[in-house]
């Protein structure tokens, strides 16, 4: 059913979406100067206090880095970055590192107020002992790549696990990250990759030791805060034998003119029977409604299925940043390892996103499940790109890809672009695609049902996305059900 | 004021390829307040259309004539604001939401409206507490609640369904286009003693139907014939009588 003026005129309006966190919090800033080079990642390293193996990491990386050149492949298109005209430290001005939440800047926890962050331990007491409705988070606030607090520390570590911001972990538990550091995603593994590898500044670090089951959530809120920045964060996340952890991660930068660069890498690694589940909800800025400004996320997420039977889950709802380039992806090198994929992805205004997951079967009796829900709105365009790769040993492999575009109003596009490798014959791969638009007939029925038109297409939107939203946790699935109906509606009504 | 439901002189079109092509040609309809009447007509007399522009679908462009209801110009309002001020249309054919769960769909619906008439919302408890009632005076199962809005479900339970909704959301006119096709006697039982419970002082209805086996049910107020976008002729219910006996032709004829 084409599309008639009715809703052509409300994606217009859906198009002028405000930003609801594009406030900007006034912390004085401990700034180096722009541009890099060597002196700025030995800069980074000297500050952040490091030891001289994680300085050779990063100078190994950096050099990598200036031999290599954006990837061109992704259905995306931006003015040339240039790299020398950004700031590589930013850090709220403080003596030392905040050791309780007293110590932290007043300013920065009403920012975090603002973005509705349980920060406070009261309050997360107070969720806690409240009739049993909220289940207790342990919180790491990440602001310009700087972690200023971690919530719930002494629980976990009774538990003994491991959540503390990276750049602790590299001081204080030195042997674990310079194991698994860079064995997921290496060094050089990509122009961004290569760039966080040098350039990072922090970012979260778990490790959850054998038969251990986290007993809490884990949570990562990232602000961008600072002009001319960029938000280069690491995260590292090790799940030994029969662990099992549940991770979530969230993102809102100011409302700004200029682009800025967020380029993060995280690695998982799951060894025997263990359970790694990731999600994400990501509200960077996506710009205004004539496409100017807003976040480029480029972003590299992998995970190893180490052991037998490990499984990693990541599910994302990507609604924000100007540019999306993020492909979480599975390795399963454990025999009967599962990889899994649950994805939404909405595009509005001026938004482009190319987004999809890698599934690489070594092992064998390995499983993985795609899942991905693209929205398109306005003038945006969303492009899924996947690849399902069975190599040669991984006998009885299996996938089971499911793509589904919707589409609302006419000038928007979405595409899908699945890459699909078999090297073993006994491996199984399904791959189901759907391309829909809202029909008339929907919100017609709907609307005469006394809901308006923004509400009808926020529900049907949500309807589309269930599968997916039904694998967040629970608190976090319905702060994602409002970012969408609001990425979608933005001041309507 | 009696005149609940007053139509006079609707013209009405839809522009499909280019073309537009008149539907109604001027239609006069009054339903007066605690009614149910009835429309029978042939295949193409624009009985559908006509639920649908009382509803306020826009694919349909309205190009005379004028339709109030409760002194209000229903051609003016949006289609939600039609839903609180107590329209309500039974689909033809519902339509499928998939993944909108059905009990969180009529959740909201009803307290859209609610809202919107300034009565108080309800909350989860109270509301699956009455959508039960209501499924089980509708021998539908209690399942139904929790499956995607019509994805998945029979002809019969898609009718149902729409009765159910219009159960919940208390219509002070509720339109039925051809609510009881494709249904076997249990499911029209059913079907009618959801409309017949509606009926009261405050109710009216307006039910399009091919079949007079419907009247067995519910028994209406006046039966008007349709046909060429006009109503040609109207009576009691010896009317549907008469149409099942003798078809549409004398009418026809004495229209014409």
């Amino acid at each position: 059913m084409p599309a008639v003026s009715e809703t052509r005129e409300t994606v217009e309006k859906l198009a002028k979406s405000n930003y609801e966190w594009g406030f900007e919090t006034n912390v004085e800033m401990d700034l180096a100067p722009k541009g890099l080079n060597e002196d700025i990642v030995r800069l980074i390293s000297a500050r952040k206090k490091e030891p001289q193996w994680m300085l050779e990491w990063r100078l190994k990386a950096f050099r990598a880095w200036q031999e290599m050149s954006e990837p061109n492949w992704a259905k995306v298109k931006h003015p040339p970055i240039d790299y020398q005209d950004a700031h590589y430290f930013a850090q709220p001005k403080k003596k030392d590192g905040p050791k309780s939440l007293d110590e932290v800047d007043p300013e920065l926890l009403k920012t975090y107020e603002k973005l509705g962050i349980p920060l406070h331990e009261q309050e997360m007491l107070a969720g806690v002992e409240g009739a049993g409705q909220k289940t207790p988070v342990a919180v790491d606030a990440v602001f310009d790549s700087v972690s200023v607090a971690t919530t719930f520390r002494k629980t976990l570590a009774e538990a003994g696990v491991i959540f503390c911001p990276i750049s602790e972990a590299i001081i204080e538990h030195p042997e674990l990250v310079k194991k698994y550091l860079g064995t997921v995603v290496p060094v050089a593994d990509n122009f961004f990759s290569a760039l966080n590898s040098a350039v990072f500044t922090d970012g979260s670090f778990v490790y959850v030791p054998k038969g251990v089951r986290c007993p809490m959530e884990l949570s990562t809120y990232f602000r961008i805060n600072a002009r001319n920045t960029g938000q280069f964060e690491r995260t590292l996340i090790i799940a030994e034998d029969q662990a099992t952890v549940s991770y979530l991660e969230g993102c809102t930068a100011p409302q700004r003119d200029e682009n800025q660069l967020h380029a993060a890498v995280v690695e998982l690694v799951a060894m025997e029977d263990a359970f790694i589940k990731y999600s994400t909800v990501q509200n960077w800025y996506p710009g205004d409604e004539n496409g100017k400004g807003g976040i480029y996320n480029f972003v590299t997420k992998r995970g190893i299925c180490k052991g037998d039977r490990a499984r990693i889950s990541w599910t994302q709802v990507e609604t924000g940043s100007a540019i999306t380039w993020k492909y979480p992806s599975c390795i399963l090198a454990g025999k009967g390892s599962v990889g899994e994929f649950y994805s939404v992805a909405v595009t509005n205004g001026h938004q482009q996103a190319d987004t999809g997951t890698k599934m690489i079967h070594l092992a064998p009796d390995t499983r993985s499940t795609i899942v991905a829900k693209t929205i398109s709105a306005g003038q945006s365009d969303s492009t899924y790109r996947g690849l399902v790769r069975m190599q040669p040993k991984a006998r009885n492999g299996r996938n089971f890809t499911q793509c589904d575009s919707l589409l609302i109003g006419d000038q928007c596009g979405a595409h899908t672009v699945p890459y699909i490798e078999s090297r073993n014959m006994s491996a199984r791969i399904e791959h189901e695609a759907t391309t829909s638009k809202i029909s008339e007939d929907q919100l017609f029925y709907c609307r005469s049902r006394g809901f308006s038109e923004e509400e009808a297409v926020g529900l049907i939107v949500n309807g589309f996305c269930r599968e997916v939203l039904k694998e967040l946790p629970m608190e976090f699935a319905v702060e994602a059900q409002k970012l969408l109906q609001i990425s979608l509606e933005g001041s309507v009504g | 004021m009696s005149d609940f439901l007053k139509i006079e002189g609707l013209k009405a079109q839809i522009d499909a390829d280019g073309t537009s092509k008149e539907i109604l040609k001027g239609l006069d309809l009054t339903i007066p307040k605690g009614e149910v009447h009835v429309i029978m007509g042939p295949n193409g007399s624009g009985k559908s259309t006509l639920s649908y522009v009382l509803a306020g679908r826009e694919d349909y462009e309205v190009t005379g004539g004028s339709a109030h209801f409760k002194g209000q110009d229903l051609l003016e309002l949006e289609p939600e604001e039609r839903a609180a001020l107590g329209v309500f249309l039974a689909f033809q054919s519902p339509v499928e939401l998939p993944g909108v769960n059905n009990a969180n769909f009529l959740r909201t619906a009803v307290n859209a409206v609610r809202k919107a008439r300034g009565e108080e919302e309800l909350d989860a408890v109270s509301f699956l507490k009455l959508a039960r009632e209501e499924t089980g005076r509708l021998s539908m199962s209690g399942e139904m609640l929790k499956r995607a809005v019509n994805v998945g479900f029979s002809g019969g339970e898609k009718k149902r369904n729409e009765v159910l909704q219009m159960r919940l959301l208390k219509p002070s006119l509720a339109i039925l286009d051809e609510t009881d096709s494709g249904l076997d006697i249990d499911a029209l039982r059913i079907v009618a003693d959801g409309v017949n419970s509606l009926r009261g002082p405050d109710f009216s209805s307006l039910v399009i139907t091919h079949h007079q086996r419907l009247l067995d049910y519910i028994v209406p107020d006046r039966v008007h014939v349709m046909a060429h976008g006009r109503i040609i002729h109207s009576g009691g219910p010896e009317v549907a009588t008469l149409l099942e006996k003798q078809g549409y032709k004398q009418f026809l004829e004495a229209a014409a």
